[in-house]
């Protein structure tokens, strides 16, 4: 690792106002601080959102469910209030990375990573969150925008993300054996705008599956997505699997996605 | 320069570290606990698991500094007066290892698993320990040794 300045700041404003050009925020660390070891990031100055205690809790407000940036895996996977708003979402939380990951992890940072393979982009678009920052509250779906690429200004803080509770939701996925990363994952959620359908790990962003969408909106059953086949150009192809086995991964996880849905 | 300060097994450690200094380099190199391994270096063994705050993490991918006022408990401090703590016992007695590199960490993950689910079943714990990887022993002891510790622990 190359060296760096520390901060450690105990508000957000505190911690805004602290970031420079080229320095970065530090949340759980279990993506940047690999990335700085194999010195593929290099950061003048990591300021350390650990000692923010505004940032971190889950809390129920009528029909909406709200999770603090800070907030770990482990934490929302055990979650009363997330297990029973949206069991979908702690499922979820509880199947990313190993208990380690979990341990130190969270939402915060791994949205604002937007790896194209993470679990939480698929829960926030397929539940059409909104992700608040110091500055102002984006959709989910304008707040990931490409590979590895946010919405977010360089000087700007993921504080919190909030939920509206679904009628129903469910999320699947193809880990990665090793990594535990979605090779695909879809997560499917029944709500008050209609269904929507989110894939995560297929491509190089999480995307709405929109003809999912219109199947399930007249059949919300796993016969109604598992024969619609997905087109595998712009799809992602790796070592781990080709773009024509994750767009058959599609309806697979979509179709598991529907049963597990409660 | 930057002054970190914890709570390692029980003894209240201080020392001043470079803010690049991860948490593990700081247990072996500074206080000379070289119980807990490096084994990958990239996070994805789990050779190098401590627990903080009751937590277990990998101590690669933490910064010393990122522990600062916190309670870590490595390898070294389970035992208690001389005696094995239930989970090592357990390593011992079902042959819980081969070449020993990834036991430390196994451990560790281990007594956190069982502290998460008092009774594990077989399939729990193999997926709990996704985080650690064994290259020898193909696991199966492994798996054994936390389901009797899980018992002995009263579980």
């Amino acid at each position: 690792m190359y060296s760096f300045d520390y901060e450690r700041p105990s508000g957000v404003n505190e911690a805004v106002s602290a970031v420079g050009e080229d320095d970065k925020f530090l949340a759980g660390g279990q993506t940047l601080l690999p990335t700085l070891k194999l010195r593929l990031a290099q950061a003048d100055k990591l300021i350390d959102l650990g000692g923010i205690a505004e940032l971190k809790g889950i809390s129920v407000s009528g029909s909406e469910l709200s999770i603090g940036a800070m907030t770990r895996h482990v934490d929302v996977a055990n979650s009363a209030d997330v297990k029973s708003a949206i069991p979908a979402l702690s499922h979820l939380a509880s199947h990313i990375g190993d208990a380690q990951v979990r341990n130190r992890g969270t939402i915060g940072g791994s949205i604002a990573n937007n790896d194209p393979a993470a679990d939480y982009p698929a829960a926030l678009v397929g539940l059409g969150a909104t992700v608040h920052t110091d500055k102002r509250s984006i959709s989910a779906e304008d707040f990931f925008i490409d590979l590895f690429e946010t919405a977010l200004e360089e000087d700007e803080l993921v504080t919190k993300v909030t939920f509206p509770i679904p009628e129903k939701a469910g999320y699947a996925k193809f880990p990665n054996p090793a990594s535990r990363f979605a090779l695909t994952g879809v997560f499917v959620a029944q709500t008050a705008q209609g269904v929507r359908v989110a894939v995560t790990g297929a491509g190089p962003c999480v995307f709405r599956q929109t003809d999912m969408e219109a199947a399930l909106s007249s059949n919300f059953s796993a016969e109604a997505v598992s024969g619609i086949k997905t087109e595998a150009s712009g799809l992602s192809a790796d070592i781990h699997a080709s773009a024509d086995y994750r767009a058959n991964l599609i309806s697979v996880m979509a179709a598991r996605a529907v049963q597990a849905a409660s | 320069m930057t002054t970190v300060s914890m709570t390692v097994n029980g003894k209240q450690v201080s020392a001043d570290v470079a803010p690049n200094t991860l948490l593990v380099q700081f247990i072996r190199e500074n206080l000379r606990l070289t119980g807990t391994h490096v084994g990958c270096d990239t996070s994805q063994c789990g050779a190098c698991t401590v627990h903080v705050d009751g937590d277990s993490v990998k101590s690669c991918t933490m910064l010393a500094v990122q522990a600062d006022g916190a309670d870590v408990t490595t390898i070294e401090g389970l035992a208690q007066n001389g005696e094995l703590h239930p989970m090592q016992a357990a390593f011992k007695e079902n042959h819980g290892l081969q070449c020993g590199f990834c036991t430390p960490g196994m451990i560790m993950s281990a007594v956190d698993l069982v502290k998460r689910n008092p009774n594990p079943s077989e399939e729990t714990i193999r997926t709990e320990l996704e985080g650690n990887i064994c290259r020898c022993t193909g696991y199966h002891n492994i798996v054994k040794s936390v389901k009797a510790a899980s018992e002995n622990m009263g579980g």
